[in-house]
């Protein structure tokens, strides 16, 4: 029977799709039960102290959580505005001849291996980011911002790379959300006698909420991006509020000593910073995703219902 | 100057202000195009894809064992990955008013924004501990995993231009709803879910930090799944951060193969996608 076929065909691939969602519960439960030990033995006071020696068996890991939240809020500072430069440029104001090889250009970013901006990173960048530092003027080395010995490597190095590797994520959401704006929006502005950055600050006005989220996605990949960061951020578990100093982040930390970790505290100390940042770009992912959805979801009268966030951003999906 | 000049001035600086975040963005892509070119030319040669690593002081060597490692491991997760993938989609697409259909959607964007340096230790938790000991195999289930959610997204964006009234056709003709699709909904789709394929091995071949510790290293040639095996990006990172010339050189190759692998998969994934949608 026809009927029977269409029944088992659903249950079959309605449990393969489940495995889908099987799969990210089954990552929050493989790491908490990875992580038990050090959950148990340290607590939240994991979380509030700077002492980071396996040797003695001391963890806290907060020099971890500021330079992976202090990095990625400076590569979302320096990202966030040439995404949304490309966003605009690439969907209100480019020639029609341009938009394809130019939006092809700008998501090739995105295309490039991590462990690639690495290698680039340690050779040319840090290099080049050592000579900024040494001739950055006096007056401004007294700011807490700029204290410290030009090392090249360190938190300036690391917050760099990492806008580059964000910007093709920010930018080509952000431009599927303003694809959704409708024209109307646009052509009510003109026809009120706005100049065309007036008529883009509607548009933009509008897409806020999708906005937004484009820039959380970006924040998401800045939290867990781990190669190239690791290359060039000096690896240093030291709170520093500097530029220049040498510090770390939660996923290079992870990256660097994991294999190295020979007792099961060291190891599950090490899951649990793996825990925490999952739940982290977890949830701003979800918030991101959220915001988007909600401005896809608003009644747009001509305009084509933008796709949903492509799973490949900054791929051809 | 008058306030509808001033309004019209600020709105052409913004306007330039626009284009030049494009072009700024593309400097740092045309910088790394260039060094890795650059650096990558002069260290790659015929030895390259079929010597093994040379040891510290030696000049020359390659990194056969690591090619042929990365095709392995990424092989396996293609294996892992394209059929949960594609079904995945497929019930996406099919059933898409469906709350499964709307949660799997969800869990694929979720997963897909997992950073995957988690993803190794998830797999190192799943593969790794049990059998206690790094493997190709364990290195493919993390590629795979990964691979997973954007299999599921692209083939149910593609799966859902397939035009209704096929489906309808053989519904109509009284072919069950597998049969619908097994014989005319996937056979239309097939060229998308490739190129999602394509797209998906294009991201997963450029992975470091999900190897570290599933599929780890390994300084001799094996195609044993069942131990550790050397990767090239995992190879590039060893000798990117190593304090040897020769090594660096090696990895500004290593780099250089990386690269023209990732672009050529991203081209042509890209050209096919264009040349679906105008199909559509």
């Amino acid at each position: 029977m026809a009927k029977d076929a269409d029944r088992s065909f659903r249950l079959v691939t309605g449990f393969v799709a489940l495995c889908v969602v099987a799969l990210v519960a089954g990552i929050g439960v493989e790491l908490y039960r990875e992580s038990t030990l050090s959950v148990q033995k340290f607590g939240f006071r994991f979380w509030m102290t700077d002492i980071w020696d396996p040797v003695s068996g001391e963890f806290g890991a907060r020099p971890f959580i500021w330079g992976t939240l202090y990095s990625s809020v400076l590569a979302l500072v320096l990202a966030t505005p040439v995404a949304l430069g490309i966003a605009i440029f690439l969907s209100e104001l480019c020639p029609a001849s341009l938009r394809t090889p130019l939006t092809f250009l700008t998501e090739l970013l995105a295309a490039i291996p991590s462990i690639v901006y690495g290698l680039w990173g340690i050779f040319v960048l840090v290099p080049f980011v050592r000579q900024l530092q040494v001739h950055t003027p006096d007056f401004m080395r007294a700011l807490p911002f700029f204290s410290g010995p030009p090392l090249g490597v360190g938190m300036m190095s690391a917050a760099m790379i990492l806008a580059v590797m964000v910007i093709p994520f920010t930018s080509s959401v952000a431009r599927e959300v303003l694809k959704a704006v409708p024209a109307t929006q646009r052509e009510a502005a003109y026809a009120l006698g706005a100049t065309r950055w007036e008529a883009i600050q509607t548009a933009l006005f509008y897409a806020r909420t999708g906005i937004i989220g484009a820039i959380m996605l970006g924040f998401g990949r800045a939290l867990g991006e781990t190669m190239a960061v690791t290359m060039v951020i000096g690896n240093t578990p030291r709170i520093a509020l500097s530029l220049f100093a040498p510090q770390y982040t939660m996923a290079a930390v992870i990256a660097n000593e994991f294999t190295e970790a020979t007792d099961d505290l060291y190891v599950h100390a090490l899951v649990e910073i793996g825990m925490v940042l999952f739940i982290i770009t977890l949830f701003v992912n979800v918030l991101s995703r959220a915001l988007i959805w909600q401005m896809n979801r608003q009644p747009k009268p001509r305009a084509k219902a933008a796709t949903a966030v492509p799973a490949a951003a900054g791929g051809a999906a | 100057v008058s306030w509808t000049q001033w309004r019209k001035l600020k709105s052409n600086i913004l306007v330039v202000l626009c284009g030049g975040a494009v072009v700024l963005a593309l400097i740092p892509l045309a910088f790394v195009l260039f060094f890795v070119v650059g650096q990558g030319i002069s260290s790659l040669n015929w030895n390259f894809f079929t010597h093994m690593p040379a040891p510290v002081g030696e000049a020359g060597g390659g990194m056969a064992n690591a090619i042929v490692g990365s095709l392995m491991v990424t092989g396996l997760g293609a294996l892992f990955a394209i059929p949960i993938g594609v079904t995945a989609g497929m019930y996406a697409a099919e059933y898409a008013g469906s709350r499964l259909a709307s949660t799997v959607r969800f869990a694929a964007d979720t997963l897909n924004g997992v950073p995957s340096i988690v993803i190794g230790v998830f797999v190192y938790g799943l593969v790794v501990l049990p059998f206690k000991q790094f493997s190709a195999l364990a290195g493919g289930v993390a590629l795979g995993v990964m691979m997973i959610p954007i299999i599921a997204r692209t083939t149910e964006e593609l799966v859902k231009l397939v035009p209704t009234a096929l489906r309808e056709g053989a519904l109509a003709l009284g072919a069950s709803r597998a049969r619908a699709v097994w014989t005319v909904v996937l056979p239309a789709a097939l060229p998308g879910i490739i190129t999602g394929i394509v797209l998906a091995l294009a991201r997963i071949a450029g992975e470091t930090a999900p190897l570290l510790f599933t599929s780890f290293n390994n300084r001799f040639f094996t195609t044993s799944l069942t131990q550790p095996i050397s990767t090239l990006t995992v190879q590039v990172f060893t000798y990117a951060i190593s304090p040897y010339e020769d090594w660096h050189r090696q990895a500004w190759a290593g780099a250089l193969v990386l690269v023209t692998i990732v672009l050529l998969c991203s081209i042509i994934a890209r050209f096919a996608t264009r040349r679906l949608e105008r199909m559509h």
